[in-house]
């Protein structure tokens, strides 16, 4: 299958189509915890990292199949989410947004610092064992099980702490737990697209981590529109595709990047699709077709 | 026996004390008015029971249960629903999530029965939304349950508060102000929608509310706060003749 899309596919495409199914996993990630539960994450780099790094060292030194290492990165990153969401998640908002800034920057430092994971070098010579089949796959699983969580009890939940912490938790619903629960399961899917990264890329160095990549991956969840998953998707494509199709601007490329990022968000501030829902676009439509019957009559 | 009681509760802010050594008993299956002039301390109350503020001093006892320590959404589990003041929907969520996130304390489905779609959690949502459904048609929303909350009338919403905290089964349910910004027709709907969830749904009532009408024709037993001290209690008629009340909050008749 893979040597197949490999024949007829364009290898710059075929890296770009790579990339964008990897953002698709890290921006869910993100969507979980500051879309759909509303805490603030400004780190999500970091926990991508973890994934990144642990999965590559288990790979290259320890030689554990592929599969292992990925599930490893993923596990390790969703522990580190919830250890460090235990004490942070009590915090709001911008506090919210420092402490895991200061928590991303920590693990970029402990990186750069790492012997078995190069210091500031980076590793080489991780496998390439990432293949288009495996990521667009495990994209679609995910968005299966993202939607099935958001349209249930506990994404209900998540949904309910965003909109209004204090009366969600007078419906009986343990803010703190679910939090962290929120967090825990945003930093696995961080760890599972940093490990799939890292066997995609063959390189990995602290610097790839840096807090723009966090930014980056907030910016794909608040263009396409907090909570939604549709969003969250179109978000993450449309940054991935941007800076490729500005490379006709050249050297003034950032530039027409941010100002792009400026035009949408004051166009539409709930982001791409983030108040857009199937019933209010058929209810216009119904509305339209009344208005139509009555001029006819 | 008492449903809800609430022995000398004294909460002091700083310097401040909003209540002072606060006595009230809840028989079951009352409708309970607690009145008095702004900031006489009977939101503060409301925030003591549900668990928000823990008191300074004093016990709130629920069916036997010491309810002071305990987490907001563990007095909600026991069976404890409430509105807000200054309502506090989900705003973002369609009327009917409203309601089914208000069945959160009396539902089970974990984070992964709930992603793979096992049939117990199937199951429950189903009844989580037959449920809703039915509240809704009780307070009259049963036609928009699909608009965003925050697109609702005032008077919808705080009946879209209303059944929320119904989803919770509670067999107390607080009213905080539920009357507030409506007209004299939504009042009256009020009032029966009150009396129809108390005598339908077998439940306690207390609420909050400045409508003197309201609180009269409605309540059963009413204690009135001022400056955080209970002042009087009793039936309609015995608080409405009590020479402190009508000094410090009814008011003389001209």
């Amino acid at each position: 299958m893979d040597a197949l899309i490999s024949q007829y596919i364009d290898p710059y495409y075929l890296r770009i189509l790579m990339l964008i199914g990897i953002n698709i996993i890290l921006a869910l990630g993100l969507n979980l915890i500051t879309g759909v539960t509303g805490q603030l994450s400004m780190g999500h780099a970091g926990f991508m990292s973890i994934g990144a790094y642990t999965s590559a060292i288990l790979s290259m030194q320890m030689g554990s199949p592929f599969f292992l290492s990925l599930l490893a990165g993923a596990m390790v990153a969703a522990f580190f989410g919830f250890l460090i969401g235990i004490p942070t998640l009590r915090l709001e908002g911008d506090y919210l947004a420092m402490v895991t800034i200061g928590f991303a920057e920590i693990i970029r430092v402990f990186f750069l610092n790492f012997e078995p994971g190069g210091k500031a070098v980076g590793l080489s010579g991780i496998p390439q064992n990432t293949t288009f089949v495996l990521v667009w796959t495990l994209v679609i699983i995910i968005i299966i099980l993202n939607a099935k969580l958001l349209s249930s009890r506990i994404g209900r939940a998540f949904y309910a702490i965003r909109e209004n912490e204090i009366a969600a938790e007078a419906s009986g619903i343990n803010s703190t737990r679910l939090k962290v629960l929120a967090f825990t399961a945003g930093s696995f899917l961080a760890g599972l697209g940093g490990g799939l990264y890292a066997h995609y890329m063959y390189f990995i160095r602290p610097q790839d981590f840096a807090f723009m990549k966090s930014i980056e991956l907030l910016n794909m969840v608040v263009l396409g529109g907090m909570g939604s998953i549709p969003g969250t998707i179109l978000g993450s494509v449309i940054l991935t595709l941007l800076p490729e199709m500005l490379r006709i601007v050249a050297e003034y490329r950032l530039l027409f990047y941010g100002a792009l990022l400026v035009i949408l968000m004051i166009f539409r501030p709930n982001g791409l699709l983030g108040d857009v829902r199937v019933y209010d676009i058929k209810k216009k439509l119904q509305g339209k077709k009344v208005g139509l019957w009555q001029s006819s009559n | 026996m008492a449903v809800l009681q609430l022995e000398e509760i004294t909460m002091e802010f700083g310097g401040l004390r909003a209540l002072d050594l606060v006595d009230i008993k809840v028989e079951e299956q009352q409708i309970y008015g607690i009145i008095g002039p702004n900031g006489a301390g009977k939101t503060t109350l409301f925030n003591i029971i549900t668990g928000i503020y823990l008191p300074t001093g004093g016990k709130v006892i629920f069916k036997d249960c010491l309810l002071n320590k305990m987490h907001p959404w563990d007095v909600a589990r026991q069976g404890i629903g409430r509105t807000f003041q200054n309502i506090r929907l989900f705003n973002k969520l369609s009327v009917l999530d409203n309601v089914r996130v208000g069945s959160h304390g009396v539902s089970k489905s974990g984070f992964f029965g709930s992603m793979l779609g096992l049939p117990s959690s199937r199951r429950e949502e189903k009844m989580i939304v037959e449920k809703a459904e039915h509240l809704l048609e009780l307070v009259g929303l049963g036609e928009k349950k699909l608009e965003y909350a925050d697109n609702l009338a005032y008077g919808e919403q705080r009946r879209l508060e209303i059944a929320r905290a119904m989803a919770l089964n509670p067999s107390l349910l607080l009213l905080d102000e539920p009357a507030a910004g409506m007209n004299s027709t939504e009042k009256v709907e009020l009032m029966d929608l009150i009396w129809k969830i108390r005598n339908e749904m077998q439940l306690t009532i207390i609420l909050v509310e400045h409508d003197m009408n309201l609180v009269m024709n409605i309540c059963e037993q009413i204690a009135v706060l001022d400056y955080g001290r209970k002042i009087a209690d009793g039936p309609p008629e015995v608080v409405k003749n009590d020479e402190r009340v009508i000094q410090s909050y009814l008011g003389a008749e001209a």
